[in-house]
């Protein structure tokens, strides 16, 4: 079941993530936008079967609620015709598909290389069975990543809050640029 | 026989089938009555009689015009579903779909009721039950913005446009308003309390994750003073008025104000088409009210005495309770609807000056003083 699932959604992923960049059948900015989202909903459902069910629930509700709806919303209002009428560039298209291979290969040989080769069916069967003899410790569980960012001893206090104030100096500095008079 | 029912019974799968077609057939007829309140109340505040004549068809009994969905249901069925030539018909075929699909997916993780049998009143029980309905909440801004974009014409893309950055402004302000509530609620000390206490509240909130939505009902069981929106009064506010923008109801129906847009992001919809975008509004708006019965107003239970406010231990008590719920639902319907014709639609600049000047700044304010009073309480 989890196995069909997974394959359901990896596959789902990687078909609409091709769809945004290389789609045969419409170059609408507002069509790969879409298919983001999709890909975007197909990830979270990767993360719930990780059973990282915080992070699949905001991946939903920050990337496909938020930032993809903010996208949306600036390709309506800039209207880009033009780039609804580019044609697909093929040679684009296969230097892409090469440079995704090369670093598929990269990624393959470094797992081998870790772990001797990749690991098999039931080496992740017992690596799961021992995760369930503690369940509490699951990365998933809400409590244990808030404690983990927020715990001052040997959490991630201090990589998360320098995190936010670079947003916060990012969110600042664009409000600064947008003003129609510059001081 | 027996034994293939009581084995098909014991597939978690066939249960949960249940539960969902259960819910859908409550909540459909309830989009259809609430079609039917909006217009009789309407007519009422407006001193009219509204729609009093359609009762049971061929026949002379009128029941109060509760015929009326019936009516308007083949109205919709059997008017011609006309497509302009000039709209883009993926997205315009698809938008209505997506409108209406992100109220019904929410009702997935609410709290219905307490126990029928030995089966928990929740599809799915999830332990980050409220961020869950959060994502889904905002997924619901896309039927509208497709709608907009596809009818590839001025009015539903102004309308489009407009929708997109009132549910955007509105949703912040709505997720902030409920972090408050969580600070109260998602507290392991009372709930292993509630757990020792009471054997059947320990077989309803036993191995919950402290942001799921049935862990904020317990919380609310004891008291009316322990509903949250007695206990956050700025919190429900913020969301009650959150929960309206959402909805696009008045007074923040600006995606679709008829004196400026003609009908906003669903004027160049007929028949069905239009129809789902009609059912997707009141689905909606079912979905916000049980949202907030759930997060604010106790869910299913009631104060008053064991019967209503402990999960139930026979039938009976299980469907007053899924009663009890749908009745408060009710209730929060009714008065959106009563306000929808009240109050006068507000100015755009209004508008995001309330979502990004007052609440936002109000919610914030409202989380750190909570993080204050129980700082204070705790040391």
């Amino acid at each position: 079941m989890e196995g069909t699932l997974f394959n359901i959604f990896a596959g789902l992923t990687l078909l609409s993530a091709l769809m945004v960049a290389a789609n045969p059948f419409s170059r609408n900015p507002v069509t790969s936008a879409m298919f983001l989202v999709t890909t975007m909903i197909s990830i979270s459902g990767l993360f719930v079967l990780l059973g990282a069910y915080f992070l699949a629930a905001v991946q939903i509700l920050v990337y496909a609620g938020a930032v993809m709806v903010l996208f949306l919303f600036v390709i309506m209002l800039l209207d880009l015709r033009e780039a609804a009428r580019r044609k697909l560039n093929l040679i684009s298209l296969t230097m892409g598909i090469i440079a995704v291979g090369a670093l598929f290969l990269v990624y393959k040989s470094s797992l081998e290389s870790t772990y001797g080769e990749v690991p098999q069916q039931h080496e992740v069967a017992a690596n799961t069975a021992q995760a369930e003899v503690n369940p509490t410790k699951l990365v998933g569980s809400t409590r244990a990543l808030g404690q983990a960012l927020f715990s001052k001893d040997n959490g991630f206090i201090l990589p998360f809050e320098m995190v936010s104030i670079l947003l916060l100096v990012a969110m600042v500095g664009v409000i600064l640029l947008s003003r129609k008079e510059p001081r | 026989m027996p034994a293939l029912i009581t084995g098909l019974f014991a597939e978690p799968w066939v249960l949960t089938l249940l539960k969902v077609i259960a819910v859908f057939a409550v909540v459909m007829p309830m989009v259809a009555y609430s079609v039917v309140a909006e217009r009789r109340i309407s007519a009422w505040i407006q001193d009219r009689i509204g729609p009093n004549r359609v009762g049971i068809p061929f026949t002379s009994i009128k029941l109060l015009g509760l015929g009326q969905p019936l009516a308007d249901g083949l109205k919709a069925l059997v008017k011609e579903d006309f497509t302009p030539a000039h709209v883009r018909k993926v997205f315009y075929w698809m938008a209505p779909a997506v409108a209406m699909v992100p109220s019904f997916v929410v009702l997935a993780v609410l709290p219905f009721g307490s126990m029928l049998g030995a089966q928990k009143m929740v599809i799915a029980d999830l332990d980050v039950g409220i961020l869950f309905t959060f994502g889904i909440v905002s997924l619901g801004v896309y039927g509208v913005v497709l709608a907009g974009y596809a009818s590839n014409s001025k009015y539903p893309f102004l309308g489009g446009i407009r929708s997109t950055a009132q549910m955007i402004s509105y949703e912040i302000a709505m997720g902030l308003a409920v972090v408050p509530v969580f600070m109260l609620a998602a507290d392991p000390a009372w709930q292993a309390e509630l757990i020792d206490k009471s054997t059947a509240w320990s077989k309803y909130i036993k191995d919950t994750g402290l942001l799921n939505l049935s862990n904020v009902i317990a919380y609310q069981h004891e008291s009316i003073l322990d509903w949250l929106m007695f206990k956050q009064p700025i919190a429900f506010a913020i969301f009650l008025i959150a929960i309206f923008a959402e909805t696009n109801r008045l007074p923040f129906d600006l995606p679709e104000s008829e004196t400026e847009l003609v009908a906003g992001y669903n004027t160049e919809y007929s028949s069905m088409s239009f129809a789902l975008f009609f059912m997707g509004e009141y689905a909606a708006m079912i979905a916000g009210s049980a949202l907030m019965v759930v997060l604010f107003c106790g869910g299913w239970t009631l104060p008053f005495g064991e019967f209503f406010n402990t999960p139930a231990q026979s039938l009976g008590q299980g469907l007053v309770h899924i009663g009890v719920f749908i009745a408060k639902i009710a209730m929060f319907l009714v008065l959106m609807i009563w306000i929808r014709w009240m109050l006068p639609r507000f100015r755009y600049d209004q508008l995001m000056n309330i979502g990004w000047k007052r609440f936002l700044p109000l919610s914030l304010a409202n989380i750190i003083f909570t993080a204050i009073v129980l700082w204070v309480l705790h040391s």
